[in-house]
């Protein structure tokens, strides 16, 4: 029986003061951009908001197809925390997106904007997750359809963006497939502190809502073991494994 | 005179922070970030004060269980 | 193999003999052929607006095809027999995706000469080639990911709604690939090869979802 509450506190820390360390670096450190100047600065939160979304994605694929090779109900639950985090990240990711096209070019939607799209046509389908969980009443095979939605959705991942960037104009601010070259030593390094600040703020947050349900499900199962069956109250139809 | 001098004292250490319309736009993204991340603590607080409540439930019960059990085999007629 | 071959048959005398779901398919495509003359106000289109329209509607008329797909399984126990009979279940898929790309080709023999008549300003006799090519990479992912998509959504509640919700993200980037392929061969003296990147990405999205979806269709068919 894992527990996920161990280690959670110093991953907790860990990932605040990055975090702390990343802003301190944004907007003491790392120098104004030519073009963009200080609308430029969201990139450091951004970016790394919709990496770690879509590796959630991905990864929430990956346990999904745990699940189907052992069919242990535990590898469910943590692909569903997975692309329930990973769909917290990616609204977060959406909404500073368009506040920085606002800033940028002036409108909150660019279609011109291969990153925006391609993000914006994986959230449609994730969002499907949900209602699809909800649709099947029978817990064994809710889980089997969602971690077969998982891991073919979070194989979607990457050929989206593949058709997505060959469809549209590269008005994008193309910093990412440049970042070998083109950013300036002391954005990268604050690019990466964020990155990795944002990534320990996802595992946490994973690590935090699987002690949350595991938990809850620890309580009922106590409450069944010494009160008798029908002491505990049938949970109703939902999106979540329990 | 030492409120202004405090009050450009992040602009003396930061590198140029021009605080025109951009800097709404900025702001406005961090507190995005932050308003989710403090929003889901708001909704895990709710869910830890819940499971709590459901473990005094269960630890009462418990309790009434065990006493009227107890007071079950003190009834019990001596043979 | 024969399995499939067997379920194929199968289903195609179904719709041969019944023949409801491929007609209502055409009369939905040239209808909305009719459509869009109305809502776009123009008498003939070219190039990417053609290539936009002629896909949209071709992926319309497809749901339609995908709804109903293991409609006749789902509630004549095609699925338990199936189980219990001892063959390999991919070959359902197999089966159901080569019929759904069987419906799709027949969709198109007529569709597209009727768009050809109807909407179609250029010619379409020389981007016959390459718009069949397109076409035919395209039906190929219409067909495994509805196949897929269908089997989900069949043992769900919200039946007909699942479906499309979650086929239309996945499709994307293959009508993607069908549209923007397509639409330099829609030109008048336009080239009648379609630009390699786009066929490309195409076969790339057929292959794996091909794969993806043969190994996990398995799991959906699980008791």
């Amino acid at each position: 029986m894992t527990t996920y509450g161990r280690g959670l506190r110093g991953l907790s820390l860990a990932a605040a003061a990055t975090i702390t360390l990343a802003l301190a670096l944004v907007f003491f450190y790392a120098p104004l951009d030519a073009d963009q100047g200080f609308i430029q600065k969201i990139f450091y939160i951004h970016v790394p908001l919709a990496i770690t979304a879509l590796c959630g994605f991905v990864f929430g694929g990956v346990l999904g197809a745990m699940y189907l090779r052992t069919g242990d109900r535990k590898w469910d639950i943590r692909s569903y925390v997975a692309i329930h985090m990973a769909l917290i990240f990616g609204v977060a990711t959406l909404l500073t997106g368009t506040i920085w096209a606002k800033a940028s070019w002036g409108h909150w939607w660019v279609w011109s904007d291969p990153t925006l799209t391609s993000f914006l046509i994986v959230m449609l389908l994730f969002a499907t997750y949900q209602p699809l969980r909800f649709s099947i009443e029978d817990p064994e095979r809710q889980s089997r359809y969602a971690s077969v939605f998982a891991v073919v959705a979070g194989a979607f991942v990457p050929l989206n963006f593949i058709a997505v960037r060959a469809a549209q104009a590269y008005v994008h601010p193309r910093v990412l497939t440049l970042a070998g070259g083109n950013l300036p030593g002391s954005m990268r390094l604050t690019f990466l502190v964020s990155l990795v600040g944002v990534v320990l703020l996802y595992v946490t947050l994973w690590k935090y809502e699987m002690a949350a349900k595991s938990t809850r499900m620890q309580v009922r199962a106590l409450r069944r073991a010494l009160l008798g069956e029908d002491s505990v109250a049938p949970l109703k139809r939902s999106a979540a494994p329990s | 005179m030492s409120l202004t001098v405090l009050a450009s004292l992040p602009t003396a250490v930061a590198p140029a922070l021009p605080l025109h319309t951009a800097g709404k736009y900025v702001a406005g993204a961090y507190i995005v970030f932050l308003a989710i991340v403090l929003i889901y603590v708001g909704i895990m607080a709710t869910r830890l004060s819940r499971t709590e409540r459901e473990l005094i439930e269960l630890r009462r019960d418990v309790e009434a269980r065990r006493a009227a059990q107890d007071d079950d085999r003190e009834r019990e007629p001596v043979t | 193999m024969r399995t499939a071959l067997t379920v194929l048959r199968k289903d195609l005398l179904l719709e041969l003999r019944g023949l409801e779901t491929l007609p209502a398919m055409i009369l939905f495509a040239i209808v909305t052929f009719v459509i869009f003359h109305f809502g776009l106000n123009r008498d003939t289109i070219d190039g990417q607006l053609a290539a936009g329209v002629l896909t949209v509607t071709l992926l319309f008329a497809a749901m339609l095809g995908i709804n109903r797909l293991f409609v006749a399984e789902r509630e004549q126990g095609g699925f338990d027999a199936f189980l219990l009979a001892p063959v390999d279940r991919s070959a359902l898929l197999v089966a159901k995706a080569t019929a759904l790309f069987l419906f799709l080709v027949v969709l198109e023999v007529i569709a597209v000469p009727a768009f050809g008549l109807l909407l179609l300003g250029p010619s379409l006799g020389p981007a016959l080639p390459g718009l069949i090519a397109v076409l035919a990479l395209g039906d190929v992912a219409l067909a495994v990911i509805g196949t897929l998509v269908s089997a989900i959504a069949v043992q769900t509640r919200a039946r007909d709604l699942i479906g499309p919700i979650i086929g239309l993200p996945l499709l994307l980037p293959a009508l993607i690939g069908m549209a923007r392929g397509a639409g330099p061969l829609l030109v008048a003296h336009g080239s009648s090869t379609p630009p390699g990147r786009w066929v490309a990405i195409l076969a790339l999205y057929d292959v794996v979802f091909a794969l993806l979806s043969y190994a996990v269709f398995d799991f959906l068919l699980e008791d």
